[in-house]
C-alpha cells in the first residue's frame, strides 16, 4: 500500500541514479541504519555476537568482495580461504611490528597486501576462463595455506604454529584480545562493513562497474567497444581481494582471536563464501548481506533444533547441515540463479502493485 | 648408480603409480564432460560414497543408523551378515546406477542450457549433499576396505632391483593392480565409445546437444549412462584408494588432484587424463624429492596446481585439448 | 566514378563527401593455412555510407574484424585519419573513434538497457577509481553528463520506453537497436555495421535503414556496413566493395557494382569457363 513509486517524480539524472529510487525502500534502508547502530550496540551480548552478529558482519565483507570478482566480473574464485589468510597474516605480522600504529590502518593495510596478491593471482584470468580458472584459483588457496604453515616467519616462530592475537584498542575501547567487549566487536566491524558496502555500491553503479559487467556478460564484445581487459579483470581482482583481505584480518583479529591457518582459512572457507553470494545473488550487494545471514543463521539454527531440542548427536547434525546447504545450492541455482536478491527484488515488483495488480 | 638417483627413480615410480590412480579420477570427470560439457566437482565425493556403501554392504551395516537411532532412540547398527567383495561390489554398481538416474531426474534435467559455470556450482552443491548423505548412512568414522587386492611390497621386484643395481625399489602390490586395472578401464571405455551404438550416441551428443536430439538420440539415456560409468569409475577409484589408505572423508580430496590433470590434459581428451596423470603424479613427488626438504616439505599439497597453472599460461587448452578459436 | 579526387566527391542526392578516412592496402588474412582474404585494397571516405558485399564465405565478417582490431592480418595495411595503423589490441582501436555492432548480437544480458548504452561512452569517461568509488565531484558529473548524452540517443532511437528493462527480455529487433544505439554513444567517427537487417521483418528493415540514414545526415558518422538484402545495400550506400572467395571482384557505386560482369556472375552463378 505505501510501496509506490507513483508520484514519486525524479527531475534530475542524478535523483534517477540513486540507490534507493523508491522513496519507502530509502525510509527502511534509514530504519535498519538506525537499529544497527542506535539500538542493537546496547542489547548485545557475548553470545550473540559471537554466534551471530560478528561473524555475519564479517562474511558479510567477504561476501561483498567475492561478489564483486565473481558476480560483477564473473571470474570465479575458489582462492577466497586463501586471501582471507592473507589478510590475517598480514595483520598478525602488523599489528606485532608495530605495535603503536592504530589497528584500523593495520586492517586496511592488511587489506591493501591481500590486494596486491590477488592482482598477482589473477594475472592468469587474462589467459584462461571459466572454470579453467576457477580451479587455477585453486593454486592459491592450496599455496598460500601451506606458505603460511611452512614458513615460521609468518607466525612469528611460535612453537604451536599458531597465531593469537594481541590486544589493540580503538578511542580507548579494546576491539582485538581477551578483553574485548561484544559491543565493542560489533561496532567495530559494523562500521568497516557499512564504508565498504557504501564504496562497492558506488563503484558497482558507475563507469567501474559497467566494465565488470561488460566482461562478464560478453568479454569479447566488451574489448572491442573499448574495454580494456587487462585493468578491468585486475583492477576486479584487486578490489575484491582488498574486501576479502579485510574480512579475514578482522576473521583472525578480532573473532577468533587465534588462527591455525589450515583450519581457519582451508578450501571450506572458499566454498562457504561462494556458497554465499549464490544464495544471495551473484551481482547484487544486498545479496552478499542475505547470503552471509542466512549462511551464519542456519547452522546456529539447526544446532539449535536438531541438537538442543531434539538432543541428536553434533556429527549426525552436522552431517544434516551439510547435505540441507547442499540441496541449498543445487534448489537455488536451478529455481533462481540469481538468488534472494532477486526473490526479494520480485516480491517488491509485487508489491508495488499491490493491493490492486490489475 | 649414485644413490640419490635410485631414490629418485624410485621416487618417480611410486609417483607414475599414484599418477595412474590420479587418471583413474581424472576420467571419471572427462567422461562426464565431454557428454554434458558439465565439470563435475562431485566426481571425487562419489568415489568416496561408492566406497563407503562398499564397505556397508560388505559388513552388512544398516543404513541411516544414526538418523535411525537419533528420531527414533532404537539401537541399531548391523544386520550380522557379511557379504562377499564380489557381491558388494556388484550391489553398489547398482547404487551407483540408481544415484545417475536420481542426478539426472531431479538435478541435470533442470539445468539443460545453463552456463557450464552454473552447473559446475552445482555440482559442488551435489558434492556437499552427497558428503553428507554417505556420512548419514554409513557413519563418518574411518573404515578399512578389503577386497583382497594383493597388498604391501612387491617381492619380486625388490629382489630383482636389487640384485641388479644393489637396490631394492619398494613398489607396492596395489599399485600394480591399480595400474592394470586403469589400463584395462581405459582400453574397454575406448572400445565402447568407439564401436558400439550407445558409444556413437554418446560422441554424437558429446558435439552438439542439439543435433543429436534431431536424429532421435535420447539426451536423458545418455546422461544416466554417462553418469552410470563416471559411478563405475569412481567405485573403482574408490576401491583402490580405500584398500590403500582406508575409507574417510580425505577419499573425496582425490577429486582435487585430479583438477590439475584436466586442466593439464584437456577436458575433453582421456588419453590427457592418463598422460596429465601420469606427470603430476611423478611430477609431485620429484619436486617433493629434490625441491621438498628445502622448502618446507609436503609441496603435494600445491605443487600440481602450481604446474597445471604455469602450463595453462602458455596453453590454455592444455596439452590434447582443441585449439580455442574466438570469434564474433 | 571520381575516386581519384583526395577531397572527396559529390553523391548523385547531393551529399558532400569528404577526404578519405580509413584505407586499407592490400590486407590478407591467414588462419592456419586458409585464406580468408586475398589482397584486398579499399578506402572509405569521410561521411560516406560504404557497403562491402559478398555471398557467403566471402570473407565480408573477416573483413569487418580486421577494420575493427579484432584480427591482425597478416599483411597489408591500416590507415586511419592519415596515420598507418600498428598492432593494436581491440580496445584500442575503439578509442580511436572505430565503434561496431555484431551479426549475432552481442549485448550484456546482465545490464539494462541504459547501462548497455552507457557501456558505449566508456572509451570517454575518465574519471578515477576512487572518485568513483566516494561518488564524489568528478564521477557524479561526468555520469550525469554523460546520461543526458545518452538519452539523447536514446531519443533518437525511440527506445525511450524500455530505457530500464534488462536486455535479455526484449525482442530480437529491438536488441538490433539497442546494439546500435551502443555503438552511437561511443560519438564515433567510424561507425561498422554488421549485417544491421539480418533477420528482421520489412517492417523492422524499414525503421533501421531510416535510422542509419539519419545517423550518417544528423551527426555526419561515417558508416560501413555488410548486408545481404540488395535491395537495401543498392538504396543505402554510396559506394559498394564486392567480395567473392576473400577477393574483390568489384568496387564503386551501386550501379557500377550491378553493371561490373564479375559481380553478376559471382551471384547469379555463371559457370567460370
Amino acid at each position: 500500500m505505501f510501496y509506490r513509486e507513483a508520484g514519486d517524480f525524479k527531475t534530475s539524472y542524478a535523483d534517477d541514479s540513486q540507490t534507493f529510487p523508491i522513496r519507502f525502500d530509502r525510509l527502511r534502508y534509514y530504519a535498519v541504519i538506525a537499529v544497527a547502530f542506535g539500538v542493537i550496540p546496547f542489547f548485545i551480548n557475548d553470545y550473540w555476537a559471537n554466534a551471530v552478529f560478528v561473524p555475519f558482519l564479517i562474511y558479510a565483507i567477504a561476501a561483498l568482495g567475492l561478489n564483486i570478482l565473481t558476480g560483477y566480473c564473473g571470474q570465479v574464485s575458489l582462492g577466497t580461504g586463501g586471501f582471507m589468510a592473507v589478510g590475517a597474516y598480514a595483520v598478525y605480522k602488523l599489528m606485532t611490528a608495530f605495535p603503536e600504529v592504530s589497528i584500523l590502518i593495520h586492517v586496511l593495510l592488511a587489506g591493501g597486501i591481500t590486494a596486491v596478491v590477488g592482482v598477482l593471482f589473477g594475472l592468469p584470468s587474462l589467459r584462461i576462463k571459466g572454470f579453467y580458472l576457477a580451479v587455477a584459483t585453486l593454486a592459491a588457496q592450496f599455496f598460500l595455506v601451506w606458505l603460511f604453515n611452512k614458513v615460521p616467519w609468518f607466525y612469528n616462530y611460535s612453537a604451536s604454529g599458531q597465531i593469537s592475537a594481541p590486544e589493540r584498542t580503538v578511542l580507548g575501547h579494546a576491539v582485538t584480545g581477551a578483553s574485548t567487549t561484544a559491543p565493542a566487536k560489533y561496532l567495530f566491524c559494523l562500521i568497516i562493513l557499512f564504508a565498504l558496502a557504501w564504496l562497492a555500491r558506488n563503484l558497482t553503479r558507475g563507469t567501474v562497474g559497467r566494465k565488470w559487467m561488460a566482461i562478464r556478460d560478453m568479454d569479447i564484445a566488451a574489448e572491442i567497444i573499448g574495454v580494456n581487459p587487462l585493468t578491468t579483470k585486475l583492477s576486479a581482482f584487486a578490489i575484491s581481494s582488498f574486501y576479502i583481505g579485510v574480512a579475514g584480518a578482522l576473521f583472525f583479529s578480532v573473532y577468533l582471536g587465534a588462527v591455525e591457518v589450515g583450519e581457519a582459512f582451508g578450501i571450506q572457507k572458499s566454498f562457504l563464501i561462494l556458497f554465499m553470494i549464490i544464495i544471495g545473488g551473484l551481482g547484487s550487494i544486498f545479496g552478499s548481506f542475505a547470503g552471509a545471514a542466512f549462511l551464519v543463521l542456519l547452522p546456529v539454527l539447526l544446532k539449535n533444533i536438531l541438537v538442543g531440542h531434539l538432543g541428536w548427536a553434533t556429527d549426525l547434525a552436522a552431517h544434516v547441515e551439510l547435505m540441507i546447504v547442499g540441496a541449498l545450492i543445487v534448489i537455488f541455482l536451478i529455481a533462481e540463479p540469481h538468488g534472494m536478491a532477486q526473490l526479494w527484488r520480485l516480491a517488491k515488483e509485487k508489491l508495488r502493485l499491490w493491493p490492486f495488480p490489475h | 648408480m649414485p644413490d640419490q638417483l635410485l631414490y629418485a627413480i624410485e621416487a618417480g615410480l611410486n609417483g607414475l603409480m599414484a599418477g595412474v590412480l590420479y587418471s583413474l579420477v581424472a576420467l571419471g570427470f572427462v567422461l562426464i564432460f565431454k557428454a554434458s560439457g558439465i565439470f563435475n566437482y562431485a566426481q571425487g565425493v562419489l568415489a568416496l560414497f561408492a566406497a563407503l556403501t562398499l564397505v556397508g554392504f560388505q559388513n552388512g551395516q544398516i543404513p541411516f543408523a544414526h538418523l535411525i537411532n537419533a528420531v527414533f532412540g532404537t539401537d541399531l547398527h548391523e544386520f550380522g551378515w557379511h557379504l562377499p567383495a564380489i557381491v558388494a561390489i556388484v550391489l553398489t554398481g547398482a547404487v551407483m546406477v540408481g544415484l545417475a538416474i536420481i542426478i539426472e531426474r531431479y538435478v541435470l534435467k533442470h539445468l539443460v542450457n545453463q552456463a557450464p559455470i552454473i552447473l559446475f556450482m552445482a555440482t559442488i552443491g551435489m558434492a556437499y549433499f552427497l558428503e553428507g548423505l554417505g556420512d548419514i548412512m554409513w557413519g563418518a568414522d574411518i573404515k578399512k576396505l578389503d577386497v583382497g587386492l594383493p597388498q604391501g611390497i612387491n617381492e619380486t621386484i625388490d629382489t630383482v632391483t636389487f640384485n641388479a643395481l644393489g637396490y631394492g625399489f619398494f613398489i607396492d602390490n596395489l599399485d600394480i593392480v591399480a595400474s592394470v586395472v586403469a589400463a584395462l578401464l581405459v582400453i574397454s571405455l575406448t572400445i565402447f565409445s568407439q564401436y558400439s551404438k550407445q558409444g556413437r550416441a554418446l560422441r554424437a551428443v558429446a558435439d552438439d546437444h542439439q543435433a543429436a536430439l534431431s536424429v532421435g538420440i535420447s539426451l536423458r539415456f545418455i546422461w544416466v549412462l554417462v553418469w552410470s560409468i563416471a559411478g563405475f569409475v569412481a567405485l573403482v577409484a574408490g576401491i583402490m584408494w580405500g584398500s590403500k589408505s582406508g575409507v574417510q572423508f580425505s577419499l573425496s580430496l582425490i577429486a582435487l588432484k585430479a583438477l590439475p590433470v584436466l586442466m593439464l590434459g584437456g577436458f575433453t581428451s582421456i588419453p590427457g587424463a592418463i598422460v596429465g596423470g601420469l606427470i603430476i603424479g611423478m611430477g609431485e613427488k620429484l619436486f617433493e624429492f629434490f625441491v621438498g626438504p628445502m622448502i618446507g616439505g609436503a609441496t603435494e599439497n600445491w605443487f600440481a596446481y602450481a604446474l597445471a597453472l604455469l602450463f595453462l599460461v602458455f596453453r590454455p587448452q592444455g596439452l590434447f585439448g582443441e585449439k580455442i578459436i574466438e570469434r564474433v | 566514378m571520381n575516386q581519384m579526387n583526395p577531397d572527396g566527391y559529390t553523391t548523385a542526392d547531393g551529399r558532400k563527401i569528404g577526404p578519405v578516412l580509413m584505407e586499407m592496402k592490400n590486407i590478407t588474412l591467414r588462419f592456419g593455412g586458409v585464406k580468408a582474404i586475398t589482397d584486398i585494397s579499399f578506402d572509405i571516405r569521410e561521411g560516406e555510407i560504404r557497403a562491402i558485399i559478398g555471398p557467403n564465405g566471402a570473407g565480408k565478417s573477416s573483413m569487418l574484424n580486421v577494420i575493427s582490431g579484432f584480427y591482425v592480418p597478416q599483411e597489408g595495411e591500416v590507415w586511419f585519419k592519415g596515420h598507418r595503423r600498428g598492432p593494436m589490441r581491440p580496445y584500442q582501436v575503439a578509442r580511436l573513434g572505430i565503434a561496431r555492432t555484431f551479426q549475432n548480437i552481442a549485448l550484456f544480458d546482465g545490464m539494462s538497457v541504459l547501462d548497455n548504452i552507457m557501456t558505449g561512452r566508456l572509451t570517454l569517461m575518465k574519471s578515477g577509481l576512487f572518485s568513483q568509488a566516494m561518488w564524489w565531484g568528478r564521477a557524479e558529473r561526468e555520469e550525469t553528463g554523460h546520461r543526458e548524452k545518452v538519452e539523447k540517443i536514446i531519443d533518437f532511437l525511440e527506445i525511450q520506453s524500455i530505457r530500464k528493462t534488462p536486455v535479455g527480455r526484449l525482442p530480437y529487433g529491438l536488441k538490433k537497436r539497442v546494439e546500435l544505439a551502443r555503438a552511437l554513444a561511443a560519438e564515433p567517427r567510424l561507425l561498422l555495421l554488421d549485417e544491421p537487417m539480418a533477420g528482421m521483418n520489412v517492417e523492422e528493415k524499414e525503421d533501421m535503414c531510416r535510422f542509419i540514414l539519419d545517423v550518417n545526415d544528423e551527426f555526419g558518422t561515417t558508416i560501413a556496413l555488410i548486408e545481404h538484402d540488395m535491395g537495401v545495400v543498392m538504396d543505402l550506400s554510396d559506394r559498394v566493395v564486392v567480395m567473392d572467395y576473400g577477393k574483390k571482384i568489384g568496387d564503386g557505386t551501386p550501379e557500377e557494382v550491378r553493371n561490373n560482369p564479375d559481380v553478376i556472375n559471382a551471384y547469379l552463378g555463371v559457370s567460370h569457363d
